[in-house]
């Protein structure tokens, strides 16, 4: 991570660049892409030190509109080429960007590793439950009955849950945010920046286009408040208009369950605390679905340990202290030689 | 010599025979040892001086069941005082450590030759394991060689008998009894070996150590003092002669790693070698990890087209990025390949072949990959492919990957294959001293600068490192503008770019050498052109055809895209050309498109390295067409 030059005066105009943007007005990307420039901005890593990784899809083409470093790869693939970038130079901050088809399906798999690696990217997945740039089939996280040109009699497959799958695969920091949340969403960034080690954000993203309102029941701001739980580290998991409904375990039934503060006997004291180090806790988090609970919002889980590519640097560090000559020649006569003299 | 300079061994030693040259596999169970003994017996022959060739031949399966014919291994080595260029045709003598390592090698046995088996596994129940209906050794049909059944099991058993190992273990080390009387019989020092035995076993094992020491005496006692038959001699030969200088052996996967390092050295640049675990690409990946001192980043990836965009990336960060694998495994990466070629970095592919398709067989070599490599993508997508010919080839055909990789910006598949990877031959050490640096020089200039320009001479746009201020821009696969890369649909700037890709590959022919003639004339009744591990065969049978006065040349390719300026007017110079490819005649569809001239195709594809004597009588067929 690049925190030399401490904010270096860095507005959100110093990321754009000089491309226009294509994506479908009203497209929830144009508030993702004004957000992400607005927590760059804040962080102050210099322009020429940040990298954006894509794959393929609407939100991939994400590095097109960023004035830094950019690299638009191929479909699902973008987790792979951001390691190779880390690898190469541990110093660069890398973002991967990606939709719910490129980093849940074709790259379920690159997804996976990159967490369980706990290599150091800023993943965000733009989970907008459907195929845009194929015009509208079907996504792993669309829900059961999606009406969509592949399913014209509704999907049948079950969705797959973004943060679930990413807390299964053993990353270390794990959070939310929806896209027209623009106080929320830069101070969610920031705090996957400041993680070392693989960060992944789901931002719930709206598809205008071919799944307006997929995400209504819980992201619209005005029943947010009753919709939404802001989860904060040390605070206890309250939300509603009125601030008096909470999250309790359930230990009969092991499970959560939504309760209101000062109703049925119910104190403050029974919420439960978020502890963004309890990954069990951020796993029911991760599950609460609306419109039974609250779509919990904000970091999930966070509990670092040590980053892929600091383990690399660390071990060739042990290797060059093992054998600190870098000569060709004793590479190439290590081992058994002869010599065979003139005659 | 022996270093023990016994009484005994001075008698044996006047009554050798001298050979010119030898050849001698070891065959047995998958668990015997087998391709330790061989190795351990390449290693010594190196130490005499003799120059050599081997031939490891690994069953598929791990620990496939004891005693199969499918679970045999088997370790051939050529070795003699003259230039060896390849494993050798029929062996002169075969150790069968069991039944069916004598029923899978028997027939590839030089008529006559001396075949040492173990008689002690010879049971009734291991003979019918091997598929035999009656004992071979009893049935008088192994008669047109000359069969010497040792028990070599009790043998080696008695020889333990002093140290503290368990039967089970005490039997494991029948290798070293056979590798001890291999010893004797070619007049080995044990010095060297019991060297590498003390050192792997002694600190953990010291009874292990103890007990393969004692059975390689045995064996090696054995030779000298045993009763043996009138014509199992001892043999000597003389050293080879070499080149003054510093020799080592060296296998396709150590020379190919080792390139790889140097050539980074020579660009200034780190490696980043991300692949994924796939036979017999593996040890690639397992000798660069271990050179980790040598900046050497290995990454293994989930799946082979993670390893090859991590790859990318590496090099889009401003490494060296280089993948290695097979081919199952290179044909998933082609997509990504294709990115690499669109957005111009460069990237070191390195494909040891494999019998196919799809699994196939992969343990067995073969050249079949060569359409992957010209073609194998989707749009029109050009890359280098270069060949190695040997194992100690691919170490300057690693170096000549990384220049034109970095001097161009783009992909170079370098073909290697099974043979190659696993085959160790003697290696003149080159002092890197001597190296031609090509240090990559990265844009860091902002003033007009822009993403796609080129280098006139060489068509490469800059290699710019994500960290360079004022230089930020947006690179991948959507077709770009000629000169700023940004995304473009213009059907001129499509027509441009695509011309540029190729003819940034196809001007590279300016960049390389000249083809050479390996062998023969520049003009003749027929040329023969190989390409690969097909060298070693190539050579000699031209070489044996030339003795007897017939005009035939020898042509090896190393650049396989773009070809040499000048290879069309040779060929076109000769009335016949005739490539012998392990698969179903590749070269030859590339040739003849490329030079409309009738090549004819002289192609194997058993999973085993042509016989010399299989091309010779090639070279005799087309002659007499
Ligand atoms: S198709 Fe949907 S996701 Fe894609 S740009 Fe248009 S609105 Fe956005």
């Amino acid at each position: 991570m690049n925190d030399i030059i401490a904010a270096a005066d860095l507005t959100p105009k110093d990321f754009i660049s000089d491309q226009e943007v294509r994506w479908c007005p009203g497209c929830g990307d144009y508030a993702i892409v004004k957000s992400v420039r607005k927590a760059l901005a804040e962080i102050g890593t210099p322009t020429e030190n940040v990298v954006f990784v894509s794959g393929i899809g609407c939100a991939a083409r994400f590095p097109y509109y960023m004035a830094t470093y950019g690299f638009h790869t191929i479909h699902g693939r973008a987790p792979a080429f951001a390691t190779g970038v880390k690898l190469a130079n541990p110093e660069l901050d890398v973002w991967v960007v990606g939709g719910d088809g490129d980093m849940l399906s074709i790259g379920g798999n690159h997804t996976l590793h990159a967490l369980r690696r706990n290599i150091d990217l800023n993943i965000l997945l733009f989970n907008n439950e459907i195929y845009g740039l194929t015009k509208g089939q079907y996504s792993p996280t669309s829900r059961e009955g999606t009406l969509s040109p592949s399913t014209p009699m509704g999907s049948i497959d079950h969705p797959v849950s973004a943060t679930s799958f990413a807390l299964g695969a053993g990353a270390r920091f794990v959070a939310r945010s929806v896209d027209t949340d623009q106080k929320h969403m830069p101070q969610v960034l920031k705090r996957a920046h400041a993680h070392k080690g693989a960060s992944f954000v789901e931002i719930f993203q709206n598809c205008i286009v071919y799944n307006d309102g997929a995400f209504d029941n819980f992201a619209v701001k005005k029943t947010a408040p009753d919709t939404q739980l802001h989860v904060e580290h040390g605070q206890p998991l309250i939300f509603g208009a009125e601030r008096n409904k909470g999250i309790r375990v359930n230990h009969d039934i092991l499970a959560l369950e939504v309760v209101t503060v000062g109703e049925n006997g119910v104190t403050i004291d029974d919420v439960q605390m978020h502890d963004q180090t309890n990954r069990t806790l951020a796993g029911w988090l991760a599950r609460m679905e609306a419109p039974e609970f609250p779509v919990a919002i904000g970091v999930l889980y966070c509990d670092p340990t040590e980053s892929y590519e600091s383990g690399v640097a660390r071990q060739i560090e042990e290797a060059k202290q093992k054998s600190p000559s870098q000569d060709l020649n004793s590479l190439l006569k290590s081992g058994h030689t002869w010599t065979v003299e003139p005659t | 010599m022996s270093s023990d300079g016994n009484t005994a061994l001075k008698m044996a030693e006047n009554s050798r025979e001298e050979v010119d040259s030898v050849v001698v596999r070891f065959a047995g169970d998958s668990g015997d040892g087998i391709q330790l003994t061989g190795g351990r017996f390449a290693e010594t022959t190196a130490i005499a001086g003799q120059d050599l060739e081997t031939f490891p031949d690994f069953p598929a399966e791990i620990r496939a069941p004891i005693g199969t014919p499918y679970g045999v291994s088997a370790f051939q080595i050529n070795f003699g005082s003259g230039v060896i260029m390849t494993a050798g045709d029929a062996p002169d003598a075969l150790v069968a450590l069991n039944p069916a390592a004598l029923i899978v090698n028997i027939e590839e046995i030089k008529p006559g030759g001396l075949v040492i088996v173990d008689s002690g596994s010879f049971s009734e129940k291991n003979v019918q394991k091997a598929g035999y209906d009656k004992n071979p050794l009893e049935d008088g049909s192994l008669e047109k060689y000359r069969v010497f059944p040792i028990d070599i099991s009790r043998l080696t058993l008695e020889a333990v008998s002093d140290t503290e190992v368990n039967k089970r273990d005490g039997l494991r080390c029948k290798n070293m009894w056979t590798l001890g009387l291999i010893s004797w019989m070619y007049d080995r020092d044990l010095g060297p070996t019991i060297a590498y035995l003390e050192g792997k076993f002694a600190k953990k094992l010291p009874e292990v150590a103890k007990a393969n020491v004692a059975a390689l005496k045995a064996g090696h006692a054995f030779g000298e003092t045993a009763e043996m038959p009138d014509d199992v001699r001892g043999f000597t030969i003389k050293p080879a002669d070499f080149a003054p200088g510093v020799y080592r052996t060296v296998t396709g996967t150590e020379a190919t790693s080792w390139g790889l390092v140097a050539g980074a050295q020579l660009a200034g640049l780190k490696i980043a070698l991300c692949s994924y675990p796939i036979t017999p690409a593996s040890g690639i990946l397992h000798v660069l990890s271990r050179l980790k001192a040598y900046d050497v980043t290995t990454f293994q990836a989930e799946d082979e087209i993670a390893a090859v965009c991590a790859a990318i990336g590496a090099s889009y960060g401003g490494a060296l990025g280089v993948t290695s694998s097979s081919g199952p495994g290179i044909a998933l990466k082609t997509e990504a390949i294709g990115l690499a070629i669109a957005s111009e970095l460069p990237l070191i592919v390195v494909n040891t072949q494999r019998a196919g398709p799809s699994t196939g067989m992969p343990t067995k070599t073969e050249q079949s990959d060569l359409y992957l490599a010209a073609y194998g993508r989707n749009a029109d997508a050009p890359l280098i492919v270069l060949a190695a010919h040997s194992s100690a080839d691919s170490f300057d055909v690693a170096i000549e990957a990384v220049r034109l990789a970095t001097k161009y910006m783009t992909p170079v598949m370098l073909l290697s294959d099974t043979y190659i990877a696993n085959a160790a031959e003697p290696w003149l050490v080159p002092d890197a001293d001597q190296f031609e640096p090509f240090k990559v020089e990265f844009r860091t200039e902002a003033e007009g600068f822009q993403p796609y320009m080129r280098n006139s001479a060489t068509l490469a746009r800059p290699w710019v490192k994500p960290g360079t201020p004022g230089l930020e821009h947006r690179i991948g696969g959507l077709e770009r503008d000629s000169d700023s890369g940004n995304v473009s649909n213009d059907p001129e700037n499509h027509q441009l770019m695509t011309n540029t890709r190729f003819n940034k590959i196809a001007g590279i022919v300016d960049d390389i050498p000249l083809q050479e003639i390996e062998s023969g004339g520049d003009s003749g009744q027929i040329v023969v052109v190989g390409w690969g591990s097909t060298y070693g065969p190539i050579s000699r049978a031209v070489g044996h055809l030339r003795d007897e006065g017939k005009a035939v040349s020898h042509i090896h390719l190393r650049y396989i895209n773009p070809l040499a300026k000048n290879l069309g007017d040779l060929l076109a110079r000769f009335d016949k050309v005739l490539v012998p490819e392990m698969n179903m005649g590749q070269l030859s569809t590339i040739l003849r498109d490329r030079y409309l001239l009738p090549i004819e195709s002289l192609c194997k594809v058993t999973g085993k390295p042509f016989r010399i004597i299989e091309v010779e009588d090639g070279i005799r067929a087309a002659l007499e067409k």
